[in-house]
């Protein structure tokens, strides 16, 4: 498989997977801001701090109101994470791959941002975002579904799993992370553990990952059983441990892995001792942002191991 | 109510579906009574759907404007253009027999010349020809073959018979067009496909497979084909991807490929480099090798031809191919085809004034408001003068061209191109003037599309069908009619 094409794809399933995402931690987040008691002071805001988006939005509004944030993350031209410019970058890199993935790929993407530019305004809404991000949650599952179902599980199929997984593992650093910030935030009185609690459940519900952890943990919805499902368990697609033994997986099937799954089995490690941690308050946001760190060390070396060439 | 076929009248023009007013021909006799019986809600409704489905597919092609390149969506009338099979057939073979002489033309020009030491062609036509390549003399590509695919242009005149207005033999495109039309087509107008014995079109893409892997130089059971694409800027990339993707091949851009001491080419893989055997490029000649050519071309691959010529890569077309694609040589084509087939050509030239001759050329300077002009080597449509429509101005502005370098210029009558009926506006049908692009294949075997891209000049009297001035397109449809008539 040539260089550029794998770069491709394994670009389209790590933006394919931050549509998704951004998606859900905005609908998500609605619902979170209704839960809470009026006293808890949680802003939109914090959706840009989780995602590193500081710099690009003060830049753009000065204002950190609801619908500023949300226009940021799903229409913003100038924010290349922003919902429309991730289906961009799909688009065209699923238009330069069209003979390597499956021929409705396509057809599928050119619709759903289609779908995504002309019914923006309805993102914005309060009354249709719901049924707005659903229909992109939907798509979303319904491109990578073909892709399941149809790929050849050649070397372009581990480039899906590659981008995928760690997106994904990304994100649910930056999930947790924002739990933390918003429980930090929450004021120590009579409200407080109920609040704990709405908070750590729009997490999982946030990653889907709410059933599966109350079947898997058998507890209450709490910190530490919800930090060590979501960095630790090695049977839930969205936690950060299932994905990094998917990267090693895929890395083993392809040729010159050997820096990736080095790397990975490392990363491995620093997840172990940050779970001994005997709590998730704020110092473990650092550990966090350490993790990103790893995360985009990886990607580096994915980079140089399949996309350049030393020709 | 549905459209007024009854009123439909084709002006003084040949028409492909319609002898007379109201009264079709046999092989659009189906066609039409099948569109009778849809109401105006049915018309416009599968008009939209034919351009939602465009929309979805992705079809487009590239305009370069000063706002920056825009995608526009593909252009497309939903009423088809019907010809008979037993015509086509005819054709095709004539279309065969054409692309072999050129051929056998451009291989000897790359040899010993003898057309021109024969006196058939003048020898200054090679000497002044700005895309004949000295970097070519002496190399004998596999078959003889040099011009692999060949896109030529069909016009019908009002005799109703096909005349050859062009031939494409550098990087001719649009056949994904074609092909996609077809599927739109199934779409949008499922019906008539049941009623009607339409020839399929959808097997190009396997024999162009066919036509490429034939050329490779090493003999293994699975060569390795690219597309090369000058990439996502190039206003034919949408077809690159289309036939790499249809064809199973890599699409790859310059920078994807290289070529190392041992004069092969490799492309770069997540393993590492592997070897490619032939190249279909998608690039014209001068930006193929900067060791060679436009040392600043960013599009090509360094040392691309010094493999070609050691015969590690094949490439389609050949570099140098296009010394047949001059408006120039084309006047002389049915000598060509006389000269090395010993054959009458089948399908005529356009009558065509050379303007170097002076006798000719005082005959042009005397006609241009009845004749068109075109410069021997460009092509879309540009820099042309089409005296009819032209100002005084213009004309002068011309006069002055062809007086300055007479070589660079032919003309020809202007035609009377046949129409077809289009659809205009919301469920009228008025004639339009179209041409056809039929693709042609040559290596191993010869191979014609069965039919190929109708182009359709959307303005009411344009004879310009390019698609990048406003031209759209029309499935075309090979009927068997079975009686052997037309």
């Amino acid at each position: 498989m040539l260089s550029k094409v794998a770069e491709r794809i394994y670009w389209s399933a790590r933006y394919l997977e931050r549509v998704e995402a951004m998606a859900r931690l905005v609908s998500i987040y609605d619902k979170l801001l209704f839960d809470l008691p009026k006293q808890v002071d949680l802003s939109w805001y914090n959706l840009i701090v989780i995602n590193s988006l500081e710099e690009g939005f003060n830049k753009r509004y000065s204002v950190r109101d609801e619908r500023n944030v949300v226009k940021y993350l799903i229409g913003d031209d100038d924010n290349i994470s922003s919902v429309v410019n991730s289906l961009r970058a799909i688009r065209e890199n699923i238009r330069t791959t069209r003979d390597v993935v499956p021929a409705d790929t396509w057809e599928m993407v050119n619709e759903l941002s289609m779908f995504v530019e002309d019914n923006l305004a309805n993102g914005l809404k309060r009354s249709m975002r719901h049924e707005f991000l659903e229909t992109i949650i939907k798509s979303c599952q319904q491109i990578v579904g073909l892709l399941y179902v149809n790929m050849t599980r050649d070397e372009g199929w581990e480039m899906v799993l590659l981008g995928q997984n760690l997106e994904r593992a990304d994100m649910t650093t930056r999930n947790l992370d924002a739990a933390i910030a918003a429980i930090v935030q929450v004021a120590d009185d009579d409200f407080a553990v109920n609040s704990r609690q709405i908070i750590w459940g729009n997490v999982l519900r946030a990653l889907n990952a709410d059933q599966p952890f109350r079947r898997e943990m058998r507890s209450s919805i709490k910190g530490t059983p919800v930090v060590n499902f979501l960095m630790g368990n090695e049977e839930f697609p969205r936690a950060i441990s299932f994905c990094l033994n998917k990267i090693v997986t895929s890395s083993e099937r392809l040729p010159k892995g050997d820096d990736a799954i080095q790397r990975t089995n490392d990363i491995c490690k620093e997840i172990a001792l940050d779970l001994q941690a005997e709590e998730f308050g704020e110092p473990f946001r650092d550990d966090l942002n350490e993790l990103q760190l790893s995360l985009a060390d990886l990607h580096g070396l994915i980079d140089k191991a399949w996309f350049q060439s030393e020709h | 109510m549905s459209i007024d076929w009854k009123g439909y009248a084709p002006a003084g023009f040949f028409d492909e579906l319609f002898s007379d007013q109201g009264v079709s021909r046999a092989e659009a006799e189906p066609l039409i009574s099948y569109l009778q019986s849809l109401s105006d809600e049915e018309v416009i409704a599968r008009k939209n759907a034919a351009e939602a489905t465009i929309r979805e597919m992705g079809v487009s092609f590239t305009v370069y404007t000063e706002g920056g390149n825009i995608d526009r969506a593909w252009p497309f009338d939903i009423l088809p253009r019907v010809i008979g099979k037993s015509q086509w057939d005819k054709t095709a073979e004539g279309l065969k027999q054409r692309l072999r002489a050129l051929n056998l033309f451009i291989d000897d020009l790359y040899h010993d010349q003898k057309i021109l030491k024969d006196g058939v062609v003048p020898e200054f036509v090679l000497k002044q020809s700005s895309n004949y390549r000295p970097e070519c003399e002496g190399i004998s590509p596999r078959f003889g073959v040099w011009a692999h695919i060949c896109g030529t242009d069909l016009v019908r005149d009002s005799d109703g018979q096909f005349y050859v207005l062009e031939d494409n033999l550098r990087v001719p495109s649009g056949v994904s067009y074609m092909l996609e039309n077809r599927s739109i087509m199934k779409r949008v107008i499922p019906e008539v496909f049941e009623n009607v014995s339409i020839a399929p079109v959808g097997d190009y893409p396997e024999h162009l497979f066919d036509t490429l892997a034939a050329l490779s130089p090493r003999d293994v059971s699975k060569p390795v084909v690219v597309v090369l694409t000058p990439g996502i800027y190039n206003s034919a990339y949408f077809e690159h991807a289309f036939l790499a993707q249809r064809m199973g091949a890599e699409l790859v851009e310059g920078s994807d490929l290289v070529v190392l001491d041992d004069d092969c080419v490799y492309m770069k893989t997540i393993a590492g480099l592997e070897r490619v055997d032939v190249v279909y490029r998608r690039i014209d000649d001068l930006f193929l090798d900067p060791e060679v050519f436009h040392p600043e071309s960013v599009l090509g691959v360094p040392g691309l031809m010094r493999a070609w010529r050691a015969g590690n890569v094949a490439m389609a077309n050949a570099p140098g191919a296009g010394v047949a694609d001059d408006k120039v040589v084309y006047a002389f084509v049915p000598d060509i085809i006389r000269y090395y087939l010993d054959e009458e050509p089948l399908i005529p030239n356009v009558e065509t004034f050379l303007c170097y001759d002076d006798v000719q050329r005082q005959h042009v300077l005397e006609n241009l408001d009845k004749l068109v002009v075109k410069p021997a080597n460009e092509s879309g449509g540009y820099g042309m003068l089409i005296g009819p429509h032209s100002t005084k101005k213009e004309r002068e502005t011309f006069a002055d061209l062809i007086k300055a370098n007479p070589r660079n210029y032919i003309a020809q009558p202007t035609l009377a191109l046949s129409t077809a009926p289009t659809l205009v506006g919301k469920n009228r049908v008025e004639p339009r003037h179209l041409d056809l692009r039929p693709f042609v294949l040559q290596s191993a075997d010869s191979y014609v599309t069965t039919g190929g891209l109708t182009r359709v000049a959307m303005k009411k009297g344009s004879l310009v069908v390019n698609s990048s001035q406003g031209g759209g397109s029309k499935d075309t449809w090979i009927v068997d009619t079975g009686t052997g008539a037309e």
